[in-house]
């Protein structure tokens, strides 16, 4: 029985959410804060990947997800809009609810083989090098997408809610917050499935060390390839759903600050740590908006927060360890395979 | 001990969302609420913070008089300040807050496009009114019949400064730098360059040089341009960097004339660029110095309240706060319900056909986009920005 609970109690408040949301119990401020939230617990633990399971330092994981917002916005302007590059829309709205996944999986995709390029070089550095190849990444996409007037250029690019309209045209419930949190769920169960089989435990190995973890017959390129685009086919992912809740992407949104939040997501979650990388970024999303009154001082408020946290907590709030690692107890509640 | 640590952060956790669900309260039926979606953190905070004070100084005037007056009684008004942290996914957010959890009757902001384009959205799709004070991309207000602006089109500036330069100058050929990411820049330029081409035939633009937002050395591309020998040079750049490019290209032997655009407009420029900014043109939304009327009181008072000659955006958050307070007045009466009250402001908002702003006369022709003149200032030996000529649309 407890092996189900957790499945159970998880898609229960998807629901309940989705209900909660249909009938204007919680309102659209409250259901945008939640799919940001989402948003952000894919970027986060996909970035964990890298940062935290691998021990990397990538720091342009804002790149890749403007390459998948761009990409997977691109793909159903064409289709659900009418725009200036075909014309009139290729597709009747009523086929938005099959096309939309088609999207943002061709975002997530593409954001992959951007990952690809990245990962290359990233064989033979570590470290400080891989921060600045990844950055310089980040710089790439953002400048290309400047210089690229087809799709708006600096101005930005919009018309996404054309897609949006035509689902919600099919049936008419919140569907981003359900493509969100589907989203969410689908990441963190991706990367927990991967960092638990047989071959994922190659990355924590090549953060214990990597000549030894190459030794033990763990191919660490091949692992290297993979667990990069993995987090930033992710991202992409990320990038996808965020176009679409906002319907509108400039490419400045994905500069090297939206790669920073990340980040300090990450490191304030715990390296290594999934249900650390979930539970910061909801933590992140929620101080963000509570300290919104403040103004100018929420900006020293949340640095010193994130100092105080290292501190007196340097290895994050999780550590390197799951909330049932640390809570023993909730083990008789739920347990995964 | 670790594990203590642990529950206190969760507990933590646990009461910051419960602080959240519970956020936002009643209302008192004598209260009018105006949301502001403001710049006050992030790239652009003097923003921010000049639209804030200019609607301040609007408050403190009208509720020391009792309140404003919609059919017979009088309202006290209530300005709710949300942060969007100059970022787009933010600026979404304050607005939704502000019409779900403040309950605003209208948003005055978000200022710059990158923020008021997305938040223009939501407002449009939520039904409840919005004017930006600022932007000046037509995305904005396109297709939205909820959104209106105080400013006028990039579009507009072009012809002005080509125009103005022709006549001023005498010029036959022209050269432009230009930011190459950011969207007002780069539109500008090239609004300015066809309109150049049309009037001085092809090829009389005979530089168009592009530089990235955080340069700080321009002397390859000023290079470029000095070898060139235009008559002027037009650079609609932001004040921090038009600084830098005047002062460089007088270092590498340009004498000639500059024309800017209405991002040259702020009380930093002077103290940045010094003595190689005198004398030159910018065209904008009103001039300071020398300005007469409601103008310059607003000016004056704004000066004495917080020390400095306000900007035109403080002079443009104060149209369109006051264009928001008449078209409530307008209205005749106020809802109860809220929806009810957003619809009547909306649809007062679009009856206004004309309104006579301290930036100038606005003409609405129901695309919420105002015709307003455009001023030419000349930046005067003590460092005022002085009116030198009004342009106005045809």
């Amino acid at each position: 029985m407890q092996k189900h609970t957790f499945t159970i109690s998880l898609f229960a408040g998807i629901f309940l959410l989705t209900v909660l949301a249909q009938f204007g119990v919680i309102n659209q401020y409250l259901v945008s804060v939640i799919m940001l939230m989402g948003v952000n617990i894919i970027l986060s633990t996909s970035l964990n990947l890298v940062n935290g399971y691998m021990g990397e330092f990538s720091c342009g994981h804002g790149g890749f997800m403007c390459v998948g917002a761009y990409v997977s916005s691109v793909v159903t302007v064409l289709c659900f809009s009418k725009n200036h590059i075909l014309g009139a829309p290729l597709l009747p709205p009523s086929l938005a609810l099959l096309a939309f996944p088609l999207a943002l999986a061709a975002g997530a995709a593409v954001a992959a083989v951007a990952g690809l390029v990245v990962a290359i070089p990233s064989f033979k550095t570590r470290g400080d090098y891989l921060a600045i190849i990844t950055l310089a990444a980040n710089y790439i996409v953002i400048s290309a997408i400047d210089n690229m007037e087809i799709i708006g250029g600096p101005r930005g690019f919009m018309g996404m809610n054309a897609t949006v309209n035509g689902m919600e045209g099919l049936l008419d419930i919140p569907w981003m917050l359900l493509w969100v949190l589907s989203g969410t769920v689908f990441t963190v169960w991706l990367l927990r499935r991967f960092v638990s089989s047989t071959l994922g435990k190659g990355v924590p190995a090549i953060a214990q060390d990597e000549i030894a973890a190459e030794i033990m017959s763990v191919d660490t390129n091949r692992m290297k390839l993979i667990a990069f685009m993995l987090s930033s086919g992710l991202a992409g992912l990320a990038g996808g759903l965020f176009a679409h809740i906002l319907g509108y992407v400039n490419p400045h949104s994905f500069d090297i600050m939206k790669s920073t939040e990340v980040m300090v997501m990450v490191y304030l979650g715990g390296m290594g740590s999934l249900s650390g990388a979930t539970l910061s970024a909801i933590l992140f999303t929620v101080l963000l908006e509570v300290l919104r009154p403040l103004e100018i001082w929420k900006w020293v408020v949340i640095p010193l927060l994130l100092i105080l946290l290292m501190q007196f907590r340097p290895e994050g709030i999780m550590g390197n360890k799951e909330l049932s690692d640390l809570f023993p107890k909730l083990k008789k509640y739920y347990s995964f395979k | 001990m670790k594990r203590m640590t642990i529950k206190v952060l969760l507990v933590v956790l646990a009461m910051a969302l419960g602080a959240f669900a519970l956020m936002g309260c009643g209302q008192d039926s004598n209260v009018i609420k105006i949301g502001f979606n403001l710049e006050l953190t992030g790239d652009i905070p003097k923003v921010g913070e000049a639209s804030k004070f200019a609607a301040e100084m609007l408050k403190e005037d009208i509720n020391s008089k009792g309140g404003l007056e919609v059919g017979g009684k009088k309202y006290k008004l209530e300005f709710v300040y949300q942060d969007n942290e100059a970022k787009a996914d933010s600026a979404v957010n304050a607005a939704l807050k502000l019409i779900t959890q403040d309950s605003v009757v209208a948003i005055v902001g978000p200022n710059s496009s990158k923020q008021a384009i997305p938040a223009g959205g939501v407002c449009n799709d939520n039904q409840t009114p919005m004017v930006s004070p600022w932007s000046t991309n037509p995305d904005t207000t396109k297709d939205r019949p909820w959104v209106f602006r105080a400013a006028f089109l990039d579009p507009f500036q072009g012809p002005v400064a080509a125009n103005f330069a022709a006549k001023q100058f005498g010029a036959k050929t022209a050269a432009v730098l230009f930011d190459i990411a950011n969207d007002y820049s780069k539109g500008l330029a090239e609004i300015f360059k066809t309109e150049w081409e049309k009037k001085a035939g092809a090829g009389t633009v005979v530089a168009f040089e592009s530089h990235g937002t955080k340069d700080q050395d321009f002397s390859a591309q000023l290079t470029k341009i000095v070898a060139a020998k235009p008559d002027f040079i037009f650079v609609p750049d932001n004040y921090n960097q038009v600084a830098l490019i005047i002062k460089q290209a007088h270092d590498l032997g340009y004498k000639g004339p500059f024309m800017g655009s209405d991002a040259w407009g702020s009380a930093e420029l002077m103290t940045l660029c010094g003595k190689d900014c005198i004398g030159q043109f910018f065209s904008t939304h009103y001039a300071a110095a020398g300005a007469q009327g409601a103008t310059k009181e607003f000016i004056d008072r704004y000066n004495t309240k917080y020390k400095y000659v306000p900007d035109d955006v403080a002079a443009l958050t104060w149209d369109a706060t006051r264009l928001v307070l008449q078209a409530i007045q307008e209205a005749g009466k106020v809802e109860k319900d809220i929806k009810a009250e957003r619809k009547l402001v909306r649809d007062a908002l679009a009856n206004i056909k004309e309104f006579a702003g301290i930036t100038g006369t606005m003409k609405f022709h129901g695309t919420g986009d105002p015709d307003k003149c455009a001023v030419v200032v000349q930046i005067s030996p003590e460092g005022k920005f002085e009116f030198k000529e009004s342009v106005c649309p045809q």
